[in-house]
C-alpha cells in the first residue's frame, strides 16, 4: 500500500460520498456545496494525474463560476425551500436505483475484466514539468486544435446571447399602449 | 502509482450516480447539477488516459489531447449551464415552479 494508493482511496470516498450527499439532500443548497466538494476532490485528483493546468482551471471554471451561478439560481428562485414533491409513479425510484446499479455492474465488468491493472510509467524529472504545462497544452490548442478553439468562442457567444433572450421581458409589456382614434 | 483503472473506476462511479439523481430527483436544479457531475466524470476518464498514454523522453500529442479534450468539454459545460438556468429561470416565472413532473404541457 503505497501513500499514493491510500492518498487516492481516501480522497476517492470523499468524493462518491460528496456525490451521494449531493442525491440526496433536501436542501438545494447544502446540494450545490456538495458538489463544490465533489469537484475540488477531483481537482486534486487531476493534480495527482500530472495534469497541474486542468487543475487550476477545474477550481476556477467549475467550483468557481459554474457553481457560484447554481448557488445565485438557487437562491433567486427560492428552492431551498422546495420540498421533494411526491411522484406520481410510486415504483419509479427503486426501479432507477436497481437500472443505475446494473450500469454500474457493467461498466465495472467491462472495466475490471481487461483494464491493465499496472500503474503509468513514471515520468523523468524534466517531464514532470512539461507534461501538463500551459506551455504544452498551448502548443497543441493553437496549431492542431485551432479550430475547435474559434468553434468554441462562437457557442460561448451563442450562449450568452441565448441566455439573455430567454430572460428577457417581452417589449409588449414594456411599451406603454398608443390610444387608439376610431 | 495508483493504476489507471482504478481511476477510470471511480469515473464510472461518479458517472452512475449522475445517472441515478437525473432519474430520482424532482427538483429541476438538482437534476442539472447531477447531468454536471456526469460531464466531470468523463473529465476524469480523460485526463486519467492522457496520462496513462504517456511513455517516453517527449510529451506525446496522443496524450496532451486528452486534456486538450477536457479544456474544450469544460467550455461546452459552462455554455450549456448559462443557458440551462436561463430556460429554468424562464420556466419559473410562468409555472411558479421548477418541479419537472409539473412541465407536461405538451403531454398528450
Amino acid at each position: 500500500m503505497t501513500l499514493d494508493l491510500i492518498i487516492f482511496l481516501v480522497l476517492a470516498t470523499i468524493a462518491v460520498l460528496a456525490a451521494l450527499a449531493m442525491l440526496l439532500s433536501d436542501n438545494a443548497i447544502y446540494s450545490a456545496l456538495f458538489l463544490i466538494v465533489n469537484f475540488a476532490v477531483v481537482s486534486v485528483f487531476y493534480l495527482m494525474l500530472n495534469a497541474p493546468f486542468i487543475a487550476m482551471v477545474q477550481v476556477t471554471v467549475y467550483a468557481g463560476a459554474i457553481m457560484v451561478l447554481f448557488l445565485f439560481v438557487i437562491m433567486l428562485l427560492g428552492a431551498d425551500k422546495l420540498r421533494q414533491p411526491q411522484t406520481d409513479i410510486p415504483w419509479q425510484q427503486p426501479l432507477a436505483i436497481l437500472l443505475g446499479l446494473v450500469l454500474l455492474g457493467v461498466a465495472a465488468f467491462a472495466i475490471v475484466s481487461r483494464g491493465s491493472v499496472s500503474a503509468p510509467s513514471p515520468l523523468s524529472d524534466q517531464m514532470i514539468s512539461a507534461f501538463g504545462s500551459p506551455f504544452e497544452l498551448g502548443k497543441l490548442l493553437f496549431t492542431t486544435y485551432l479550430f475547435p478553439f474559434e468553434v468554441t468562442s462562437f457557442l460561448l457567444l451563442v450562449a450568452m446571447i441565448g441566455a439573455i433572450v430567454l430572460t428577457k421581458e417581452e417589449k409588449a409589456k414594456l411599451l406603454p399602449r398608443r390610444p387608439t382614434k376610431s | 502509482m495508483v493504476p489507471t483503472s482504478y481511476y477510470i473506476l471511480l469515473s464510472a462511479i461518479l458517472f452512475t450516480l449522475g445517472v441515478a439523481g437525473v432519474l430520482i430527483r424532482r427538483n429541476a436544479i438538482i437534476v442539472f447539477m447531477s447531468v454536471e457531475l456526469m460531464l466531470n466524470s468523463a473529465n476524469l476518464a480523460f485526463v486519467a488516459f492522457a496520462r496513462a498514454f504517456q511513455t517516453g523522453n517527449a510529451v506525446s500529442a496522443a496524450a496532451m489531447s486528452g486534456q486538450i479534450f477536457v479544456f474544450f468539454v469544460m467550455t461546452v459545460a459552462a455554455a450549456e449551464v448559462a443557458v440551462g438556468l436561463a430556460l429554468i429561470v424562464a420556466i419559473f416565472k410562468s409555472k411558479h415552479s421548477i418541479d419537472v413532473d409539473q412541465v407536461h404541457q405538451l403531454k398528450g
